[in-house]
């Protein structure tokens, strides 16, 4: 299994004088099939740091390796065949192509992906049903509920067995009840698919799903701990 | 791809009255574009066949030089076996030889020069409309008969009717004096000034024994069906002449240099109009598909985010904006042809058309070419510049970031 490292990230914004260190030598490793939440408060850097990692986001300096390879180098087009294949995405909301119906959202990447037309079909209908959408198959995004749209959205970033998945603030738009759902869906992709996580979150209750559990403030890592969940 | 497909229809429906009021101005400028081609093609057709059936005739085989300066001595040994000839050679087309000398002719009260020509009375027809045209008393029938058919003008001018007798003076092929005595048997009323005012038909055979032709002649007329013959009709008789220095065949671009001129002064100018109509549904196109792009500027970021590449978004947008181009195309070819297949079978009048009309011959009404090239050539072009007015819109997707992008509302 592969095993990500970050290396001393470094990120700055030019804010009128001042400059903003969104990332401040930040360093962490994460494991693959590992369940890892990110914390801090509004500003602290988490969504620099996701973005970092998926590689939306030029570094000012540090390294990131995938296993062997050395990914914060790579150029636009290698990387984004690296996002395509290897790193699944969950934003806040607005994940899905509005008109596409929820099996085509997930096919649609598989499509790019290169998987034959026969696989994608049985592949989208699994994973759908995965996450407790059976049925609502060809629904389009504007006929579901939030929820069940980050749902979608989680399928389709999981769908092609990526090694490492990115979720940034995946509950904020959803209702307490909704979240929860969602995390016990996150939390048994982890537990029996394996799935790695890395989720940023500003929620108790999420951070209650993660095993470890990463704070952060100003752009650095402020406590990095396991914790018992459960 | 049928996803893609799908995702682009779709697309294109998110916004229906934006849509719609680009397609429409693609088939409004499609259904033009059809209507004036296939009149445009119509009219020059109408104008090509008309002019050249009246009477010069697709193809003729003259001697070299003799289309330049049309002198009696220039003239064709043999000129009916020649015609015989070239009838087996080509069976789809109509031959007929003729001669031509200028001539003095008088009536009791006047004396004009006019042209003479020699035809055959039994292949005239063919080649020529004026036979047709006669409209007092009949053509001509005997090819010894001394007998002649004039222009209406020409009878006006020389104050005769069918019945009366005309001399001809002139002279003849070996510089000898030639005279003769005619009877007008015909009138024609062929509708162009020229033709009705100085040229006259005399039987061939009469022709050449007035004129001292012996079995000479000047032309060999060949007239085809369609224009669209021409050229392999035209291959054939240089090939069948090839052998025969003393022979030369002209095409009726060589034979009236001035129609093709008129065509094309015509065309460019109604080119630079069809120009301007296809820059402007472009820019309609232009300004939809850039407004289509930059309300997208979210999703696209996301789907970057996927690890998407421009290139194949790029290719959503072109594919996007070929639908919306073949919805206007489809619906603009099917309505403009409908109009152009009505004026077809019912032809179409416009005001100021008689000026033309009397110019070349033509009748007042224009039959639209109705033809596949004619259909869709400005529609495609119109196509074509729908597919490079999306190109701006999608090159700004190379230059998406995705994080920005994600930030766009
Ligand atoms: N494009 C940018 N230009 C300038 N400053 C930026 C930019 N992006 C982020 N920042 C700054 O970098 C810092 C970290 O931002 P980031 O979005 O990573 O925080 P966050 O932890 O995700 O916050 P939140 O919980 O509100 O989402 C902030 O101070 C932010 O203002
Ligand atoms: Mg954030």
């Amino acid at each position: 299994m592969t095993d990500i490292r970050c290396v001393k990230l470094c990120k700055y914004f030019q804010q009128g004088d001042i400059v903003i260190k969104a990332l401040d030598h930040v360093s962490l490793d994460i494991e693959a099939g590992s369940l890892i939440c990110l914390s801090g408060p509004s500003g602290s850097g988490k969504t620099t740091l996701l973005n970092a990692i998926g590689g939306l986001d030029k570094l000012d300096s540090g390294e990131i390796h995938f296993g062997d390879q050395r990914v914060d180098q790579l150029g636009k087009g290698p990387m984004a065949d690296l996002r395509l294949h290897h790193i699944g995405f969950v934003f806040q909301a607005y994940n899905l192509i509005p008109v596409l119906t929820a099996r085509e959202n997930v096919e649609f990447v598989m499509q790019v992906q290169g998987v034959s037309a026969k696989q994608r079909r049985g592949k989208s209908l699994a994973i759908l049903k995965e996450v407790g959408l059976e049925g609502m198959e060809n629904r389009y995004p504007a006929e579901l509920s939030g929820g069940q749209q980050q749902r979608v959205a989680v399928a389709r970033a999981i769908v092609s067995q990526p090694k490492l998945v990115l979720a940034d603030e995946p509950t904020a738009n959803l209702d307490s009840e909704t979240a929860t759902q969602l995390m016990d869906l996150l939390r048994e992709l982890n537990e029996y698919h394996n799935v790695t996580f890395l989720i940023a979150t500003h929620d108790a209750r999420v951070m209650g799903y993660a095993r470890r559990l990463i704070r952060m403030r100003d752009g650095k890592i402020i406590a990095d701990e396991l914790q018992a969940n459960d | 791809m049928i996803l893609s497909l799908r995702m682009a229809w779709r697309n294109l429906w998110r916004h229906k009255r934006r849509t719609w009021l680009t397609a429409l101005a693609m088939i409004f400028s499609n259904v033009l574009l059809v209507f004036m081609i296939s009149l445009q093609f119509g009219s020059y057709d109408m104008m090509i066949n008309n002019t050249l059936q009246a009477f010069s005739g697709h193809i003729q085989v003259q001697h070299p030089g003799y289309n330049d300066n049309p002198k009696l001595r220039q003239s064709i040994p043999a000129v009916v076996p020649l015609a015989v000839e070239l009838r087996s050679t080509l069976p789809g087309a109509h031959i007929a030889a003729r001669g031509a000398a200028f001539a003095l002719v008088s009536s009791d009260q006047r004396s004009l020069g006019i042209q003479i020509i020699g035809v055959e009375p039994d292949h005239e027809p063919w080649v020529s409309t004026l036979p047709g045209l006669v409209r007092e008393g009949r053509f001509l029938k005997d090819s010894l008969a001394a007998e002649i058919v004039i222009g209406r003008v020409l009878a006006r001018n020389l104050k005769v009717s069918v019945g009366d007798e005309l001399t001809l003076l002139g002279s003849g092929r070996d510089g000898s004096f030639a005279a003769g005595v005619v009877t007008v048997t015909g009138i024609f009323d062929s509708g162009s000034g020229d033709l009705d005012r100085s040229l006259a038909e005399v039987p061939l055979r009469y022709f050449q024994e007035t004129f001292a032709m012996r079995d000479h002649g000047h032309s060999v007329v060949v007239a085809v069906d369609e224009i669209d013959t021409v050229p392999t009709a035209f291959a054939a008789v240089s090939h069948e002449i090839q052998d025969k220095p003393d022979l030369t065949a002209l095409d009726w671009n060589q034979l009236q240099p001035g129609l093709k001129q008129a065509i094309q002064a015509d065309m460019s100018s109604a080119w630079f109009m069809y120009g301007l109509l296809i820059i402007l549904v472009a820019f309609s196109v232009l300004n939809t598909q850039l407004m289509s792009v930059l309300e997208r500027t979210r999703e696209f970021g996301v789907i970057t985010a996927l690890g998407v590449k421009p290139r194949k978004l790029a290719s959503l947008v072109i594919l996007e904006t070929a639908l919306m181009a073949l919805l206007g195309l489809v619906i603009g070819v099917a309505i403009g042809w409908m109009v152009a297949a009505y004026l077809n079978t019912v032809g179409f009048h416009y005001p100021g058309m008689e000026q033309m009309a009397e110019k070349f011959n033509l009748p007042d009404r224009v039959y639209p070419s109705v033809t596949f090239f004619s259909m869709i050539l400005g529609p495609g072009v119109v196509f074509l510049f729908s597919l490079l007015a999306a190109v701006y819109p999608s090159l700004r997707l190379f230059r998406l970031q995705p994080v920005e992008a994600m930030r766009a509302v």
